[in-house]
């Protein structure tokens, strides 16, 4: 017969001990996880875990939903079918001649011996709920790694570019809406050319960052997706400049930016399909030595 | 374990560790439900874990609030380790309190558990603002508040099944 105390008085290691052990374990995944990224494989097996919870939970919110809309007013049904069809007939013009500007616009890229442009497949996609995360700005979205989504890929809406998958799950992924504030994009502003990165700010906001304050940028542009990156396609609009504040006694100017797209509020979004990278430029024998490199980037790109 | 309770003179059936975790499990759930993000939502799961290890200590503690950490963790599509690590200081911390908070009428220990509440909120705003997220605001902390205003109903329905009398009587439901 061993003395030890009786079992009442078992009680494991001291609550300081757990403590540390426990705490311990959790900055380890927080390093693990912002510095290192190794542990998204337990994330997704989590979350699978996790998954017929959350869609259990999902489907009353979804039926409230529906309840709601089959009780929608006829009124408001045909207001609504009305500014579609009238949308519809606007858009007709350019949808119509669509085709034969996309058969110009090939051969004449082909005539100036350009690559040609590659359209992305596109799957359409709805977003199930907003991420609970005070934070972060992120949605989640019916798509998943079992549907061929991958991280990287550019999700729009009818007006333009909401954000970028940022994660999968087999049957969800999630979405980084641009005004996050880790979120950046390159952009180009549509009337003259000039490029820049435009990034989230918070509050819903966005900011054009690192252009002097110089720069010919006014309120009301319109800021389009240049392409740079070899993730979103060029040409898609992102957002309009609100507001800028030229100091000098700062480097750069603050340029304030408004979503286009209803980045906070869209339902239904289009995930487009992974675009290939350019290649790199090699670096070739041949290439006649640049006359006086420096000068001529920034400003040839204005004139355009 | 006979617990201390304010005013009830009764005494309590012991709590079975299945309707704990159920109940974590519950509020889990209600964590889970997919609105968009609102200031005024409780975190059910912290003012659960906070009841629990008030309560029963010996029962449920760190391990318990690591664990469903990690769940909220991946729910909430934040970043790992970061729920874990503030239900675990909020575990330890509750834990602690317990022989203490039960002596007090529920209002008075609603606003004990208040700073409990607010202390896992700074911790997850602390961690995330290291990493370089933006700041949501100050109403950030008002669900806290809206926490403290449901201690009252919440003690309550978690203790429901140890009022039951031990005999049952058919004259007396509960």
């Amino acid at each position: 017969m061993g003395h030890g105390p009786p079992p009442f008085f078992k009680r494991g290691p001291a609550p300081l001990a757990r403590l540390a052990f426990f705490v311990a374990l959790a900055l380890l995944l927080l390093v693990a996880d912002l510095r290192f990224h190794t542990l998204e494989p337990t994330r997704m097996a989590v979350g699978a875990l996790l998954w017929p919870l959350q869609k259990a939970v999902l489907l009353p919110v979804e039926g409230a939903g529906e309840a709601g809309n089959y009780f929608a007013s006829v009124a408001r049904l045909q207001e609504e079918n009305a500014g579609l069809r009238q949308r519809q007939t606007a858009q007709a013009n350019l949808l119509l001649r669509q085709a034969h500007l996309d058969e110009e616009n090939r051969r004449l890229r082909a005539l100036l011996d350009m690559r040609e442009r590659v359209d992305a497949p596109v799957q359409a996609a709805e977003i199930l709920y907003a991420a609970r995360d005070p934070f972060s700005r992120r949605v989640v979205i019916d798509l998943g790694s079992s549907q061929g989504i991958e991280t990287g890929q550019a999700v729009i809406d009818d007006v333009g570019v909401v954000g970028q998958v940022t994660r999968t799950f087999p049957l969800t992924s999630e979405v980084t809406l641009l005004t996050d504030k880790h979120q950046a994009i390159p952009v180009q502003v549509e009337r003259n050319g000039l490029r820049a990165i435009l990034a989230g700010a918070g509050g819903g906001q966005m900011e054009l960052q690192f252009l002097p304050t110089n720069v010919d940028v006014q309120a009301g542009d319109t800021l389009v997706t240049s392409g740079l990156d070899g993730i979103y396609l060029p040409g898609l609009p992102v957002a309009r400049v609100s507001h800028i504040s030229r100091d000098n006694s700062y480097a750069f100017a603050h340029i304030e930016c408004a979503p286009l797209a209803g980045v906070e509020r869209r339902s239904q979004v289009l995930v487009l399909g992974k675009r290939t990278p350019p290649p790199e430029p090699e670096a070739s024998e041949e290439r006649p030595p640049a006359p006086k490199p420096g000068r001529r980037g920034g400003k040839g790109e204005r004139s355009r | 374990m006979i617990q201390p309770t304010h005013a009830s003179r009764r005494i309590l059936l012991p709590a079975r560790s299945w309707f704990i975790y159920l109940s974590l499990c519950i509020a889990l759930v209600l964590n889970l439900i997919p609105v968009d993000y609102l200031p005024l939502l409780p975190d059910w799961l912290a003012l659960t874990l906070a009841f629990w290890c008030i309560h029963q200590p010996l029962k449920i503690g760190m391990g318990a609030g690591f664990l469903f950490g990690l769940l909220m963790d991946v729910a909430d599509a934040s970043v790992m380790g970061q729920h874990a690590l503030a239900y675990v200081l909020l575990a330890f911390a509750a834990g602690g309190l317990s022989r203490r908070v039960l002596w007090f009428p529920l209002a008075l220990q609603a606003l004990q558990v208040l700073p409990l509440l607010l202390g896992t909120q700074l911790v997850m705003l602390l961690v995330r603002l290291a990493t370089g997220a933006e700041f949501p605001g100050l109403t950030y902390f008002f669900s806290s508040v809206i926490a403290t205003l449901l201690w009252h109903p919440l003690s309550y329905v978690l203790l429901l099944p140890q009022y039951q009398p031990v005999e049952r009587d058919d004259n007396r439901p509960i």
